[in-house]
């Protein structure tokens, strides 16, 4: 016999993030065991594609590096670190298969780049040279956004209409821990929830909306509670352990594509530096806080782990942090050159064919150019 | 193969601004698969105002659906889909409930093409049941074309005839750029004669080369010629400013009305060829006058036509209001008196 009770509470207790953030390698790169709600266990990720991602973990940590040095010699205007979170944004594009895709926030650059996107031209938004340098449809990443939760949306858009057309399309929306507070982001998860869309909600929770701490954000219990309301499962994670995010993304995009809908999973992280060069973030927060978190490092702990199980010698990290060099290398190369602006640009790709408007504009530009460069 | 033949007998039915555009929606999703319309009530119910009637029954639920009630969450996802190869029409139940869609549609819809250097595009059609005149209570009445017009990337048009409703509709979905296509709700049951199977024969592999096949959108027309004075108007308006002209032809006044029908791109060249004719010309919009697209036509008229102006340009808008009650809006809203006054303003010597 069928118990209506018993059923409802076996979807709660489905729904519900698992008890304690899901971790695989503790801080000491110890490995754990643990499972979801239901008694499940995650698997840990095999050693090849934990030493593959860490190498990507090495590379993100130079470049986000490389990115602060290049702010301050003046050649990106702005930089949103993601120093401390690789691990969450490595694993959000290693477990996407090609077709799939990927939705960033500003603060993804990582993310991008572990998907394939050449770190030059993930930079141009931060550079000031055009709003998105690379072409979305290459690596099926969107545009990096800056307004939040929007993108979140545009992410059950593409799933949508992967799933009208058949396709086997799995979508990665990520946000930050604000952007949950947006009406946008309740949209999302609605709107996912009920046409049953392919879709995993990543929310990398690093405490901090700029200068707001969580608490200002939400009184949930966990990000990850949030799910139960739009009826669908959410899990939380340590956002620090490159293992176990490979094994819970990787889970709820598996999960996705087999037809299970939509998945909300929160990562618990910290944003080692400030928000973005702008910020002062000694303002509203204890360097006892900040270096509370440098011992749950995502690079030294995946390190450790491999080290332990001879996945790694000396050797082998050398080699591994001179092909991050490398990318930085490539990247301060990339930054140094003189970028190449068309002004004509501004006016080509607002229609799809000029107004007369704007073809009268563009000739008025055309013009003063002239008339400049003639020194007239 | 056109569907009009030399020896057909004329197809000419009658047909209100309503049916026509549920025409050209059966007709564009007929022809092209990737076209989908979703909003509030837009499936079994066939929308408030009924212009969906019958296409979830025709075309299935999952081309023609009713979403969670939410304004951003339709605008966002069209983007989504559009990005993923399908061409949406949303439906943004009346003006005014619009505006919690905002943010997606000027920081989204509107740039997208212009971010990527146009290697996103997106062929959303964004229909708002627009303006007021219906009697309809707050919030559901607005004139929100000076929003939209504003934020460059979007094409915005107000067609006030039958066969524009069809035609402008059917290019509207056709166009690779986002288009806000404000749908007047007071003309929604007006009628007309038209010829349904000339206006389908421009489409779908129709005819391509004669002069009827270019594009409405881009394109004002003049909608009544006279030689004394030129009303410009959209949308709502052009009705009463037709009107008007009849008023005046009645005084022996002769007034050419020009039919702008798409704001943006907007037709210079038809527009100040009018005016130059006439020498005189009156603007008429029911928004609110401050800041408006009535006030950017004034400007753009006086910037190109001013050696053959006699009078200042004057305008007839709505007062500066939120829209007012039902019983309150026939003083709010342009006249024919209020247009007729308006002319007579325009420094005439006799």
């Amino acid at each position: 016999m069928s118990n209506d009770i018993g059923e409802k509470t076996r979807a709660e207790a489905f729904m519900l993030p698992a008890e304690r953030p899901i971790q695989l390698i503790d801080e000491n790169g110890e490995s754990r065991t643990a499972a979801n709600s239901s008694g499940e266990p995650y698997a840990m990720p095999d050693d090849q594609a934990l030493l593959a991602a860490y190498e990507k973990l090495v590379a993100g940590r130079r470049v986000n590096d490389q990115a602060g040095a290049l702010v301050r010699q003046g050649k990106l205007a702005v930089y949103p670190s993601s120093h401390g979170q690789e691990a969450c944004q490595v694993a959000s594009a290693v477990v996407l298969a090609k077709q799939d895709w990927l939705f960033p926030t500003y603060r993804d650059t990582v993310a991008v780049m572990s998907r394939g996107v050449n770190p030059v031209e993930v930079l141009t938004l931060l550079r000031g040279t055009w709003h998105a340098g690379y072409n979305p449809y290459e690596f099926n990443v969107a545009t990096q956004a800056t307004p939040l939760a929007t993108q979140l949306l545009h992410a059950v858009g593409v799933a949508h209409a992967a799933k009208l057309k058949g396709e086997d399309t799995v979508v990665m929306a990520m946000c930050g821990d604000g952007a949950t507070s947006e009406g946008d982001f309740h949209e999302a998860l609605n709107f996912a929830a009920v046409f049953h869309v392919p879709v995993v909600f990543f929310v990398q929770n690093n405490e901090y909306a700029i200068s707001v701490p969580l608490k200002n954000q939400t009184v949930a219990p966990s990000l990850a509670h949030k799910a139960i309301g739009y009826g669908m499962p959410g899990e939380r994670v340590d956002g620090n352990d490159l293992a176990a995010l490979l094994s819970v993304l990787g889970h709820a995009v598996d999960r996705a594509r087999n037809g299970g809908g939509p998945f909300l999973v929160e990562a618990h992280t910290y944003r080692m530096q400030a928000h973005t060069n702008a910020d002062d973030s000694t303002r509203y927060r204890t360097d006892e806080e900040v270096q509370k978190w440098v011992a749950r490092d995502p690079v030294a702990r995946m390190q450790a782990y491999l080290s332990e199980r001879n996945m790694l010698d000396d050797a082998a990290v050398a080699t591994i942090a001179a092909s991050a060099e490398d990318i930085a290398s490539a990247l301060r190369d990339g930054m140094n050159s003189e970028p190449e602006v068309d002004p004509e640009d501004l006016f080509r790709y607002v229609y799809s064919k000029p107004t007369p408007q704007l073809q009268e504009q563009a000739a008025m530009l055309r013009e003063e150019i002239a008339r400049e460069t003639s020194g007239a | 193969m056109t569907a009009v033949t030399e020896n057909a007998a004329p197809t000419t039915t009658t047909l209100t601004v309503a049916k026509a555009l549920t025409a050209a929606l059966g007709d564009a999703m007929e022809s092209d698969k990737s076209v989908i319309m979703f909003g509030e009530d837009v499936g079994p119910l066939g929308g408030v105002f009924r212009i969906t009637d019958g296409l979830t029954k025709r075309f299935g639920e999952e081309r023609c659906f009713d979403t969670p009630l939410a304004e951003a969450g339709i605008m966002g996802m069209a983007v989504g889909m559009a990005m993923n190869g399908m061409r949406p029409v949303v439906e943004m139940q009346f003006d005014a409930f619009a505006y919690p869609a905002f943010e997606q549609v000027v920081s989204h819809v509107a740039k997208m093409s212009n971010r990527t250097k146009g290697q996103v595009r997106l062929p959303i059609v964004i229909r708002i049941p627009y303006a007021g005149g219906i009697g309809g209570v707050e919030h559901h009445c607005d004139s929100s074309e000076s929003y939209y017009v504003h934020t460059p990337g979007l094409t915005v048009v107000a067609p006030a005839t039958v066969s524009d409703a069809y035609t402008m509709l059917r290019e509207a979905i056709e166009l690779d750029d986002p288009v806000v296509f404000l749908e007047p709700k007071k003309l929604y049951w007006s009628k007309e004669k038209v010829d349904l199977d000339a206006l389908r024969a421009k489409f779908d592999g129709g005819s391509s080369d004669d002069d009827a096949s270019e594009p409405s959108i881009g394109r004002a027309v003049i909608a009544r010629e006279g030689t004394d004075a030129t009303l410009i108007a959209y949308g709502p308006s052009v009705p009463t400013a037709l009107a008007a002209a009849e008023a005046a032809a009645e005084e022996g006044r002769s007034l050419q009305v020009i039919d702008i029908r798409s704001i943006v791109p907007f037709d210079d060249e038809t527009v100040t060829n009018a005016v130059r004719k006439t020498g005189r010309a009156v603007v008429i919009a029911e928004a609110p006058g401050f800041a408006s697209v009535a006030s950017e036509i004034v400007a753009r008229v006086q910037e190109r036509c001013f050696h053959s102006l006699a009078a200042p340009v004057l305008r007839v808008t709505g007062f500066d209001i939120p829209y007012p009650a039902p019983k309150l809006e026939h003083w709010h809203l342009p006249s024919v008196d209020r247009i007729l006054d308006a002319v007579d303003d325009l420094q005439w010597e006799d």
